[in-house]
């Protein structure tokens, strides 16, 4: 018989390891990523602008979802310091893009150069923390990493020609390509497009793009490398996985998703403040891993977006729940303000699916797929 | 399927990989035994896990340690493999000094080992955990990883066909996409095997490979180990308490007692050498009544369950 030829009638039948070992290896996979990429790609003209802007920003922390997930769900190497990164990113893409007459940096440089440079640069820095960050393990790293987010903050905070200072911030990254601004509507072929949907479908590919590279990393020897380093080290080292250089590869690409992430979010937000690349910055990627699914690529994702959406869930609640108000000062005999509820909200959502569900957004699917596959059997 | 191809070609058929690294292990002193050891001392504070133990495995030979508990088996792994660094000594290993090498280094020159308390990973797969042996054959670098299409994929899938030979060698196909953490203990043993001869090693090195198992896995583990030698033709180091097991696969062993070499011999001289009786039976026990050749077996199960 052919190599990867199917028996008719038995089309989930693989006869060759190529078709084992496809990234989509089954119909279901392959039927279920197509109406997923096919219902991202027709959301802009479905959902209102206002939604659209959130999932803009929602592709955007998935790619740093991704990043994080990368050294610290599959190298196993916690970090907090992700927030530093992303600020790397941002800053550095602002400056390119920025207008040269302005108080701040400007180069004035398209968007297209500006984006993989932001990720270039955060990965520089994440390449130059690794040698020292390398030599920590779990609590000593997350304490060394904690450090570079406090240095980070201060040292925006004060560089005021790149960042416009404490408290002034500066404008966001300007998305120009080819002389066509993607801040303003534009006209393609006939069809008129609102800032939201232009820099939803912008942020849409990127993510596709840096996930599908993401994913063949995690597949691939190098994916399983960090993964053997995360569960027993020396054993890693004694099958011949170099230790160093894959913390030294694994802080370093995540550091590139970082600096993407913080270029394209402020990209949709049009005004940078230093001071929002703080600690609990990292905690809400932080977040979205662990919510999401931890060394999972489609788990990322879903944390991103869930931890992005919240704040819009959230704001609808007092509608509903009583002595809860949308301002952001206590009043009318409200107990809790939204903002408070949020906060509350990550703590609990962290420590609720560490304890009933570790395996995170990915792993209620998993349950969710597996019933439905022995249905109508529960085993 | 077309992967099952012959267990015993496993280490003639080059896959593209291999074959680069065919002078590196080639070694400089044609004729030396593979694996010498001499005068390797190795202490923690004031213990001395190894004082002055120097062996010699040739190219297709099977070399037992053996010693009561604590008399520094484990440590020779660990000085061999890397993960210790004693502080007097040579070891040589396919013309290579080792002392001093990174476990990675160690392991790149053809090294590989299993561990006492199994060191699988226990989330992974049985492939994923057979194909991390194979990381000293991948040549393929995290760019073209992420690319995927070009030389990482062909070269995953030359892995994943060498991986198959064994799981086919090691009768292993049922579990293949098993997380190791759930399978039974003596499976989880026999994948340990695999991982490390996915490294197609020059010397494979077993730290208790029949501890703790009922007598049926452990016959089936003596025969995949009289296999990897005769099939594969790997030579072996092994530590075992299971003195049936050393006795019957040995071709040399050598007693240790507190770090120190005792004798080194065939099984019949070990067995019968009054130091290695004194070590495992206490003084007085070097009575003329020479010890049948299961004797010892008994009196040496001081740990785990047989």
């Amino acid at each position: 018989m052919k190599r990867g030829a199917t028996i008719s009638g038995r089309p989930e039948l693989r006869t060759s390891y190529r078709a084992d070992m496809a990234l989509l290896n089954s119909r279901p996979k392959r039927l279920g990523a197509g109406v997923i990429l096919a219902a991202a790609l027709a959301a802009p003209f479905l959902i209102t602008d206002a939604l659209l802007a959130i999932a803009a920003l929602a592709c955007a922390a998935a790619i740093g979802a991704i990043g994080l997930n990368l050294v610290s769900g599959y190298a196993g190497q916690v970090s907090l310091g992700h927030a530093f990164f992303i600020g790397a990113g941002a800053f550095t893409a602002a400056a390119l893009t920025g207008d040269p007459g302005e108080s701040v940096y400007g180069l004035g440089l398209q968007w297209i150069v500006a984006v993989p440079a932001a990720g270039l640069v955060a990965a520089v820095l994440g390449f130059l923390v690794s040698p020292i960050a390398s030599r920590f393990r779990g609590l000593y790293l997350a304490i060394a990493t904690l450090g570079l987010v406090f240095l980070g903050e201060h040292i925006l905070d004060n560089w005021r020609s790149l960042t416009g200072g404490a408290g002034a911030g500066r404008r966001g990254v300007i998305a120009e390509i080819g002389g066509v601004r993607l801040d303003q509507p534009t006209e393609v072929a006939g069809l008129v497009l609102t800032t939201s949907q232009q820099l939803y479908l912008l942020a849409l590919v990127l993510l596709v793009v840096l996930a599908v590279l993401a994913r063949n990393l995690a597949r691939s020897a190098v994916g399983r490398a960090f993964e053997a380093i995360r569960d027993r080290d020396i054993a890693a080292e004694v099958m011949g996985v170099r230790l160093g250089r894959h913390k030294m590869i694994a802080f370093t690409l995540s550091s590139f998703y970082a600096g993407v992430s913080g270029a394209v979010y402020y990209t949709v937000i049009n005004q940078i403040n230093p001071e929002s690349f703080n600690l609990l910055l990292s905690v809400q990627f932080i977040a979205m891993v662990l919510i999401g699914g931890i060394a999972t690529i489609s788990g990322s994702i879903m944390g991103a977006f869930f931890i992005t959406f919240l704040p819009r869930i959230t704001r609808e609640l007092p509608a509903i729940v009583p002595f809860l108000t949308a301002e952001p000062t206590l009043r009318d005999g409200a107990l809790l303000t939204v903002f408070q509820l949020e906060a509350i909200l990550y703590g609990v959502l962290i420590v609720g699916f560490l304890i009933l569900e570790p395996r995170g957004l990915y792993g209620l699917w998993v349950r969710v797929r597996n019933y439905w596959k022995g249905w109508p059997f529960t085993y | 399927m077309g992967a099952s191809s012959h267990p015993q070609h496993t280490t003639s058929h080059a896959t593209p990989q291999s074959r680069g690294d065919q002078p590196a292990v080639g070694g400089d002193d044609e004729g030396a035994p593979l694996l010498t050891v001499a005068d390797v001392r190795l202490s923690f504070a004031g213990v001395r896990a190894l004082d002055g133990v120097s062996l010699t495995v040739g190219e297709h030979e099977l070399f037992a340690v053996i010693g009561p508990n604590g008399a520094g088996k484990t440590s020779i792994f660990n000085v061999l493999s890397g993960v210790y660094r004693p502080q007097q000594g040579q070891v040589r290993f396919a013309g290579h000094d080792l002392i001093g090498r990174e476990p990675y280094a160690i392991a790149a020159l053809g090294m590989a080992r299993t561990f006492q308390n199994i060191e699988l990973f226990e989330n992974l797969t049985v492939l994923d955990n057979l194909m991390l042996g194979r990381q000293r054959h991948v040549r393929y670098g995290w760019a073209q990883a992420m690319w995927w299409l070009g030389p990482a994929r062909r070269e995953e899938l030359a892995h994943r066909r060498h991986v198959e030979d064994l799981i086919d060698f090691l009768e292993i196909e049922a579990y293949r996409k098993h997380p190791v953490g759930l399978l039974p203990y003596g499976i989880q043993k026999r994948v340990e095997l695999g991982r490390a001869l996915a490294m197609e090693p020059r010397l494979l090195l077993l730290d208790e490979p029949v501890a703790g198992m009922n007598a049926e896995e452990t016959e089936d583990m003596a025969r995949f180990i009289l296999d990897v030698r005769d099939e594969l033709g790997i030579p072996m180091i092994l530590v075992e308490h299971d003195m049936r097991v050393v006795m019957d696969l040995a071709d040399r062993v050598l007693c240790l007692d507190f770090g120190q070499p005792l004798v080194t011999g065939t099984p019949e001289e070990v067995q019968q050498h009054p130091a290695v009786l004194e070590a495992y039976l206490g003084g007085g026990a070097t009575t003329p009544t020479a010890p049948t050749p299961t004797a010892p077996t008994s009196d040496a199960a001081e740990e785990g369950p047989r």
